[in-house]
């Protein structure tokens, strides 16, 4: 079932670090899997764990969110903000069955666009390997 | 249902244009271009669509108090309920608080996950897989991630605390309950905001739930899951065979029966407490008297009553986590001073959302009663 399952994924990229870096990989001609869907959000403080749990609502297998690097963040605290909601939210998707595995946060500067590829190859691989949401029910 | 039919349903068409519904709608008092009158009588002269897109439809805390004082025995609840249904068919709905993560919480519960939602049983607590009684938590174990220390509205509240409260109170009964992780949100928000479809979904997954229990009664803390699986679950699913009984309802018998036992207050100074009645509980189940039962058994507390009460009771100010706007906090606030009118130490909840709404209100704020679940007090108290 692996093999053929294409999973969903919802990336958050923020708009000084990631979002650039992501285009960094782009332009770059890096290649990464084709299955995240990039949304871009001026920080990724902005992230409220109601928009990770409206993505799995919708149908996405795996949320990548990304951010700037610890003191790079282009309003100061935003990302360190971002890593503190993300311990509830993650917290709250176990509960919910969905799973903490399924949600992940890195730190991609605008410069790391081969970190972003990486980082993107690896989560992808990881929600394959995990299956379908539903995959996991109990019928 | 169209809105002929819905007229039609909620005897709506006994509407004498007398106006007691908007003069006693809390929304109607703060906010007067807000009307249920108006509402009625545009489904009256056949102006249904302009309802169904009109966002003053979502604006009703569906508080009952219209409903119960109608002199014509309107059914405005329903009225609001279908009507509802109807707008979300065309996609309208109400403004989500809190981002609408409860909402997206509970449709997540709607698919079928294996969730992990049984982490706040402590060891001090017996329950059971199967058995006779079940216990219905509810949400309580999501308010906790959303409401409590580090979510994503933090009021610093510990709603598990009422289920672990409820639990040991259960046992000192010598009553062991089952508590399912398979339970799910009873599905009263989607209803009342108008996901017919979600709430039929969660209410399948929780009666086949129950079912699977054994458990032939079905105990609810929280009020609203109370009406909802009583009322709703065998009007829109069928008669099951469970009995539904609200924690007060038990307990007052327990108390009648010797039962319950409270320890002996040793300070003559007794403790004044006032208590708000959820919607809920009072208006839509009538369950007035059994919470005031239970404290006045109680040694060394004294119920001070507020102005307005029982059916009068005035609502927490928000229902359905929709339209939580300035009217609810100006409710709400209001709700907090007539408690501190009474000159009560301690304003008594008998519902977690009331608990979560009106310590909102209070937070940042400068009044000083204290808010406290009656089921902590009960705990605190038992012998």
């Amino acid at each position: 079932m692996s093999e053929e399952f294409e999973p969903n994924i919802v990336g958050f990229a923020c708009n000084w670090c990631s979002y650039a870096g992501a285009d960094l990989a782009g332009t770059s001609r890096m290649k990464y899997p084709p299955n995240i869907r990039i949304i871009r959000v001026m920080c990724s403080g902005r992230v409220s764990p109601s928009f990770v749990l409206k993505a799995f609502q919708m149908g996405a297998d795996g949320v990548l969110i990304t951010g700037c690097h610890p003191g790079d963040c282009h309003y100061i605290a935003g990302n360190l903000k971002c890593e503190k909601t993300m311990e509830t939210t993650r917290k709250l998707i176990d509960v919910l069955g969905i799973g903490e595995e399924r949600l992940r946060l890195e730190w991609v500067s605008a410069s790391e666009g081969s970190k972003f590829a990486d980082v993107v190859t690896d989560f992808t691989n990881h929600i394959r390997g995990l299956g379908p949401i539903l995959g996991k029910s109990q019928g | 249902m169209n809105s002929e039919a819905i007229v039609k349903e909620t005897r709506a068409y006994h509407c004498l244009e007398c106006g007691v519904c908007t003069s006693s709608c809390p929304v109607a008092r703060v906010r007067p271009s807000f009307s249920p009158r108006l509402l009625v009588e545009k489904a009256l002269f056949g102006f249904g669509d302009e309802i169904v897109r009109d966002r003053d439809l979502w604006s009703c805390l569906v508080c009952g108090r219209c409903t119960s004082r109608c002199p014509s025995n309107v059914d405005y609840l329903n009225f609001i309920k279908e009507m509802r249904i109807e707008a979300s068919k065309l996609g309208e709905k109400g403004l989500f608080s809190h981002d609408g993560i409860l909402n997206t919480i509970m449709e997540l519960q709607s698919l079928s996950l294996r969730q992990k939602r049984t982490s706040w049983i402590t060891d001090d607590l017996e329950v059971a897989d199967e058995g006779e009684c079940f216990y219905f938590v509810g949400c309580l174990p999501y308010f906790d991630l959303v409401f409590g220390e580090g979510g994503y509205c933090d009021v610093g509240l510990k709603p598990t605390e009422r289920a672990r409260n409820t639990v040991r109170i259960l046992n000192k009964m010598g009553i062991k309950p089952v508590v399912s992780n398979d339970e799910r949100c009873c599905g009263h928000d989607l209803l009342w905001n108008g996901d017919l479809e979600g709430f039929r979904r969660l209410a399948e997954l929780n009666l086949k739930t129950i079912e699977k229990s054994g458990a032939k009664k079905v105990i609810c803390l929280c009020p609203e899951g109370y009406v909802t699986l009583k009322r709703d679950y065998p009007s829109y699913l069928g008669e099951q065979d469970i009995e539904v009984v609200q924690l007060y309802q038990l307990l007052a018998d327990k108390l009648k029966e010797g039962k319950l036992n409270f320890v002996e207050n040793g300070s003559d100074n007794p403790v004044k407490v006032t208590f708000h009645d959820p919607c809920s509980l009072g208006r839509i189940a009538e369950i007035y008297e059994e919470p005031r039962e239970i404290l006045s058994g109680i040694p060394g507390i004294e119920l001070v009553e507020m102005e307005r009460n029982r059916a009068d009771a005035l609502c927490c100010g928000t229902s359905g986590w929709v339209n939580c706007s300035s009217c609810s906090k100006q409710i709400q606030t209001e709700r907090l001073k007539e408690a501190e009118a009474t000159g009560a130490d301690i304003l008594l909840v008998a519902c977690p959302k009331c608990g979560i709404h009106l310590s909102c209100a209070k937070y940042n704020s400068d009044i000083k009663i204290e808010i406290k679940d009656i089921t902590d007090l009960i705990v605190e108290k038992m012998a």
